[in-house]
């Protein structure tokens, strides 16, 4: 290694390559290669979700059942909703703090290589758990993602395998997040103090401590599951002196704050596109910092708002209804100020500004329903009807999925070295911006009106909704093969990206050459 | 040309406005028809409102920002980057707006709450999948099973007006009465819902709940199941009728009659003929859903029942398995007890199953092998 460094400066690519072809990636301790794998991962589990999705709109396009059986129909949205949640969201988002926060705080690599390497390679084996399930005798899981019990304890062994896949991912996210905060904590370059971080650091920062505090939570909860459903205990077993509800209260007090892990380094993203499209620093830095965490805190004292109509006291209900509205207010914060670092600036509309608008805009729809739903007795009437599939469509599809790819298209040229094709982009942009619409406004007539959700088959009055919503699905999904294209062709070619790529950007990353090289920061930048 | 725009979106608007309050709008709740469910919508449509405002503030202003503060149109970026003043103005702001919301939300959350002094109780119980109705001061009780036919289902008829939400035997309850419904559940949670009367509740098995409905006006109220609760759980439809209070006390005086002539007697001798065919009515409505029509069940989730060693077994096993339930290691399994079905059902339907399909014993089961296994 001594000799190695020797070359510092000009022989970066000459070392950390022991091996090359398929061993390079998985003896792999690079934050940047692990980054790549993180990715490539979550947009292949996000093209096996998609696909159950049409499978999903495809029933759904007329009233009678055409193509699948009723308990076909529930593996197709359990396994969709635990695929997008577990396989494509969250391994994307820890695909950009690999490859993004050591480049963006100064340091070498992430502080635990070899175990973000084990944390990577945790997860191919967990979603080929989820994939196989399918393919045993009685299915996958047909309890919904959220597996409610006694009805996942009913389950054939589809549901065991969920269960394992969950553990590992569970472990997988654990030592990421491990390795996120202590990188972030002791490896910034000097003068890189905590308020001086990029945004996206933060978010990451605060979503990794989630992570750690709600993910045992869920293996708890999974394997009380597997415990009742094998080894005779009763935990959720009312028969046994069990309870039911307790299941969703231990699953819920994971599932909320999860939803946050999900969006907050998305609001991360857009927090450095925003003011890199409007060549104007971020309004209200310290506040967006202090509303994130708001945010994060207040996740934890949510949770039974998923569960308003199992009968709780009044008491309960108005408690958790107040803290739910109150989450309304850091989010309307982070909002403003935006909206406030666009105000007087000098915008420009490349593809990851105009993802970025758009997620500011849908997201905010799904804000607005979300404070609907928080209306205690307006949520008794909207409580497992499409409502809800709207409004959690427009804050994760719109939110954290449109983030996704406005992060994509701001740091793909950093990345490849090469510039994406603009013109594609912003075809992929308007197309997914229209269908997504198309697919998802209608849900939430369809929602007043009193359709439920997860059902195969609907009454006639809402026929016409749900045609409009499958077609659009149809064409949000044949949309999301032009963004395929784009990544393809700006990794094997296109012009050659400046080092700072846009101009507004700010940041050590860009600071680096485009492609930067395989080991960046050996030397720590010294941050004024 | 301005004032020919300015007709057609006035046009457009009260076009939308008389959707929204005429009756059965498309993009709304239902129309209500209980105080609660009133107070429900007009709580949804302040949000609307307030929400609609907020959108308008600020999307205007950042779509002022697209159009005005853009590169191409010159503008040149300020450089400001903080204001405490703006920051606490919009977070106290919404804070007072949420207090609004809150009050009138916290009354009707009170208000739904009260079950006390109800003029009639009845408890509903979910299956798998269906929805068991008890009158518990007129000892009246029911199932109520969708009665959509599975030709409409599977596209091989028309579907009627009020296909996947009508039921054999709807819940039938006095107009203007507080009516008190109790909800459980046998296997697993369900949700009993009605949405013109406000009513949503989950029936959690082994825990009782309740809500309260008082219905404004006589009508056919229809709901479903709102809580995912298996393969039919699009199939399990609610409906309720409200009537006047004389319309209600004849309903009783009927059911009641109804029970007294349904009740078999125990001394009857049946045939095996007769068995078969109450055997099969039995079977379409406990049976059917899970070992299907063919008796050949789903493979990998239910079993086969024809050709099955339970049913071509020893008639003792079978008759067990019906009563009981099947357990395995301690935990009831999707086949649940069905001993609360008379004995002359459980009997029809097991010597249905023995002489249907594949299945050829020629067995009779009586009522009394039925009640001798009962424990």
């Amino acid at each position: 290694m001594d000799a190695a460094h020797a070359h510092n400066g000009h022989g970066h690519e000459a070392h950390g390559h022991h091996y090359t072809g398929i061993m390079r990636w998985i003896t792999t301790t690079n934050h940047k290669d692990i980054g790549t794998l993180y990715l490539v991962f979550s947009l292949t589990m996000f093209f096996v979700g998609g696909l159950l999705a049409m499978g999903i709109r495809l029933e759904l396009l007329q009233p009678g059942l055409q193509f699948w059986q009723p308990e076909f129909f529930n593996e197709l949205t359990t396994m969709h909703g635990l695929i997008m949640v577990f396989g494509a969201i969250m391994p994307a988002f820890v695909g950009f703090a690999n490859w993004q926060v050591p480049m963006m705080i100064g340091a070498p690599d992430m502080a635990f290589a070899r175990m973000n390497n084990w944390s990577f390679w945790l997860l191919p084996p967990a979603a080929t758990l989820l994939v196989v399930s399918f393919f045993v005798p009685g299915g996958a899981t047909a309890a919904g993602w959220t597996l409610y019990t006694p009805l996942s304890t009913q389950m054939g062994p589809g549901m065991d395998l969920a269960i394992f896949a969950l553990h590992i991912m569970g472990a997988a996210s654990i030592m990421g997040s491990i390795n996120i905060i202590t990188t972030i904590l002791n490896m910034r370059a000097p003068g890189m103090t905590l308020m001086k971080m990029p945004l996206f650091v933060w978010t990451w920062l605060i979503t990794a401590y989630l992570l750690i505090a709600i993910m045992p939570v869920l293996a708890g909860a999974v394997t009380m599951i597997l415990t009742d459903r094998h080894f005779g205990t009763n935990f959720f077993n009312a028969a046994g002196g069990g309870d039911p509800v307790l299941f969703q209260h231990v699953f819920w007090f994971f599932g909320h704050p999860e939803v946050y892990v999900m969006i907050l380094p998305g609001f991360g993203i857009v927090s450095q596109v925003v003011p890199t499209f409007s060549r104007k620093p971020l309004f209200g830095y310290s506040s967006m910092v202090y509303a994130t965490a708001s945010i994060a805190i207040l996740s934890f004292i949510v949770w039974a708002h998923h569960m308003f109509t199992v009968g709780m006291p009044a008491a309960a209900q108005l408690f958790f209804m107040y803290t739910t509205m109150l989450i309304a207010v850091p989010t309307g914060v982070k909002v403003f100020n935006w909206i406030a670092t666009m105000w007087k600036g000098s915008l420009t509309f490349e593809t990851p500004m105009l993802f970025a608008c758009g997620f500011i805009f849908v997201f905010s729809m799904g804000g607005f329903t979300g404070l609907v739903l928080a209306i205690v007795p307006v949520d008794i009437q909207l409580q497992d009807t499409y409502y809800v599939v709207a409004h959690f469509h427009y804050v994760l599809v719109a939110g954290s999925l449109f983030s996704l790819f406005a992060g994509v298209y701001y740091w793909m040229p950093k990345w490849t070295g090469h510039m994406y094709d603009e013109t594609l982009g912003k075809w992929h942009f308007w197309l997914s911006m229209i269908f997504f619409n198309v697919t998802f406004f209608p849900m939430h007539f369809a929602g007043l009106a009193g359709m439920p959700r997860r059902i195969p088959d609907y009454a006639l009055q809402f026929a016409d909704f749900n045609m409009i919503s499958s077609l659009g699905a149809f064409g949000f999904g044949l949309s999301q093969l032009i963004f395929v294209y784009v990544v393809v062709q700006c990794i094997r070619s296109g012009a050659k990206a400046a080092d700072k790529t846009w101009e507004g950007a700010e940041g050590l990353e860009w600071t680096l050459p485009s492609p930067p090289p395989y080991h960046t920061w050996e030397t720590p930048p010294v941050v004024k | 040309m301005i004032s020919k725009w300015f007709r057609l979106i006035a046009a457009a608007l009260a076009w939308l406005a008389a959707g929204a309050a005429g009756a059965q709008s498309r993009y709304n709740l239902p129309e209500p028809q209980s105080i609660i469910a009133r107070e429900i919508y007009d709580l949804h449509t302040l949000i609307m409102w307030i929400i609609v405002v907020i959108f308008v503030v600020v999307f205007g202003a950042m779509t002022y920002a697209i159009v005005k503060h853009r590169k191409s149109v010159g503008h040149q970026a300020e450089q400001f980057h903080e204001n405490t003043t703006v920051e606490l103005v919009w977070t106290i702001i919404p804070f007072f707006i949420l207090i609004g919301m809150a009050y009138p939300a916290t009354r009707t959350i009170i208000a739904m709450k009260d079950t006390s002094s109800p003029e009639l109780t009845i408890k509903a119980t979910g299956y798998q999948w269906k929805w068991g109705y008890d009158y518990l001061q007129e000892g009246i009780s029911f199932y109520s099973n969708l009665a959509t036919p599975r030709d409409q289902i599977e596209n091989r008829a028309p579907k009627g007006e009020h296909y996947l939400l009508e039921v054999d035997n709807p819940v039938v309850v006095p107009v203007g009465k507080k009516i008190r419904i109790i909800i459980t559940a046998n296997d697993v949670v369900h949700s009993w819902w009605v949405p013109a009367l406000g009513v949503k509740q989950d029936a959690i098995p082994g825990f009782v709940r309740d809500v309260w409905f008082r219905a404004d006006n006589p009508g056919t109220y229809r709901g479903q199941c709102a809580e995912l609760c298996g393969k039919d759980h699009g199939f399990m439809p609610i409906v309720v009728e409200a009537v006047t209070p004389e319309k209600y006390a004849q309903w009783v005086a009927e059911q009641k009659k109804k029970m007294a002539a349904g009740a078999v007697d125990p001394a009857k001798q049946w045939t095996l003929d007769e068995l078969k065919a109450h055997g099969e009515k039995v079977y379409a409505g406990n049976c059917v859903a899970c070992h299907q029509a063919t008796g050949m069940g789903i493979p990998g989730a239910f079993p086969a029942l024809s050709g099955s060693k339970v049913v071509t077994g020893p008639k003792n096993g079978q008759i067990n398995v019906v009563l009981n339930g099947v357990v395995k290691d301690g935990k009831p399994t999707a086949m649940v007890s069905f001993k609360h079905l008379p004995d002359a059902d459980i009997a029809a339907v097991i010597t249905y199953t023995r002489n249907s399909w594949a299945n050829k014993t020629g067995e009779a089961i009586t009522p009394a092998e039925v009640i001798s296994l009962r424990k």
